[in-house]
């Protein structure tokens, strides 16, 4: 493995962690959010019901991994 | 100062404290067990390699355009603080095991006597198992500090208050001669959790151009919001982890007849 890979690989472990669904869905809330407010409409809503969805997701996902 | 730079100087102080409590364990374990020199090199060169990585990144950071620096850093606080926030309600939940320092300063030092003999001079062991906690530990620290700090362009008031957090728990550490168990690290993680994640939905909705309604103070809004959905989580899931076990009342013999038929 070359070095870069393994930076890279380090980075996104730091980052993402262990669950990178909620990572893209943040960046797609966060381009979601840049769409409507583009189009003229008030955005700000659109991220609190997003990390609200994406925290439930991720606490289901995980609680049900423990569980098994 | 306002109230964005308080919420501000807490979360990077809280966090610090947090993981600085889990590398002085590390650094008391093996500077206990094998060498105090080589455990205070590690932590040396470990902080060295810490500011260099911040004095390289901050001002390639707060170069950025303040809307590009709001998104992309608003972004990967919220990816960073749903991370600690998750892992926080878990273990209030009881689904995941809770931080005990004083468990993991054992492991550590038994690992650290089975890792061979003591050498006279430096232990690379000692030097390596230091220098790796501090450094681990401390890239969450500076990542906060820096994501933080750049974004309200107060690093030196992020930085401060990271080094007040250290100060302190050197002082316990010094003071107690053993790990800080008794620092209520769960309960600090999962409000360091809350800030994160609620600055950077704040940040990250900003920079993708949203206006919050009432600018700032919507932060007054947004925290204990994400506050209250996450304890909310907590109760939910404690409730399936740990039901309410069933009052106790005598049962009647119709009453036993019955169960025994459901549980057959």
């Amino acid at each position: 493995m070359t070095r870069a890979r393994t930076f890279g690989l380090a980075v996104w472990e730091f980052i993402v962690g262990d669950d990178w669904r909620t990572a893209i869905g943040v960046a797609l809330a966060l381009g979601l959010t840049a769409l409507v407010a583009a189009a003229g409409v008030s955005a700000w809503w659109v991220m609190p019901l997003a990390v609200l969805g994406l925290l439930a997701l991720s606490i289901r996902r995980a609680a049900r991994g423990a569980s098994r | 100062m306002s109230g964005a730079e308080i919420g501000l100087a807490l979360s990077v102080f809280l966090a610090c404290t947090v993981e600085a409590v889990e590398a002085l364990t590390i650094v008391l374990a093996v500077g206990t067990t094998r060498s105090w020199s080589s455990a205070i090199g590690g932590v040396g060169a470990a902080t060295l390699a810490l500011a260099v990585i911040v004095a390289a990144l901050g001002p390639a950071i707060t170069s950025l355009p303040i809307d590009v620096l709001r998104v992309l850093i608003g972004g990967l606080l919220l990816i960073f603080g749903l991370q600690w926030l998750r892992k926080a309600i878990l273990r209030a939940s009881g689904l995941k095991a809770k931080h005990d320092e004083s468990q993991i300063y054992e492991e550590e030092a038994a690992a650290a006597r089975a890792a061979g003999a003591k050498p006279t001079g430096f232990d690379g062991y000692a030097f390596t198992i230091s220098f790796k906690g501090v450094l681990l530990e401390g890239l969450e620290v500076a990542f906060i500090v820096l994501t933080f700090g750049a974004n309200q362009h107060r690093v030196g008031l992020a930085a401060a208050a990271a080094g007040l957090a250290i100060l302190v728990v050197v002082l316990g550490g010094v003071a107690a001669r053993a790990p800080l168990a008794r620092v209520p690290e769960n309960t600090m993680k999962f409000a360091v959790g809350v800030m994160l994640s609620s600055f950077g939905m704040f940040w990250g909705a900003e920079g993708a151009g949203a206006n919050w309604p009432g600018g700032d103070a919507a932060l007054l809004a947004i925290i204990p919001g994400v506050l209250i959905v996450a304890v909310a989580i907590v109760r939910t899931l404690s409730r399936t982890v740990h039901p309410t076990p069933p009052k106790k009342h005598q049962t009647t013999p119709t009453e036993t007849t019955d169960q025994a038929t459901v549980s057959a």
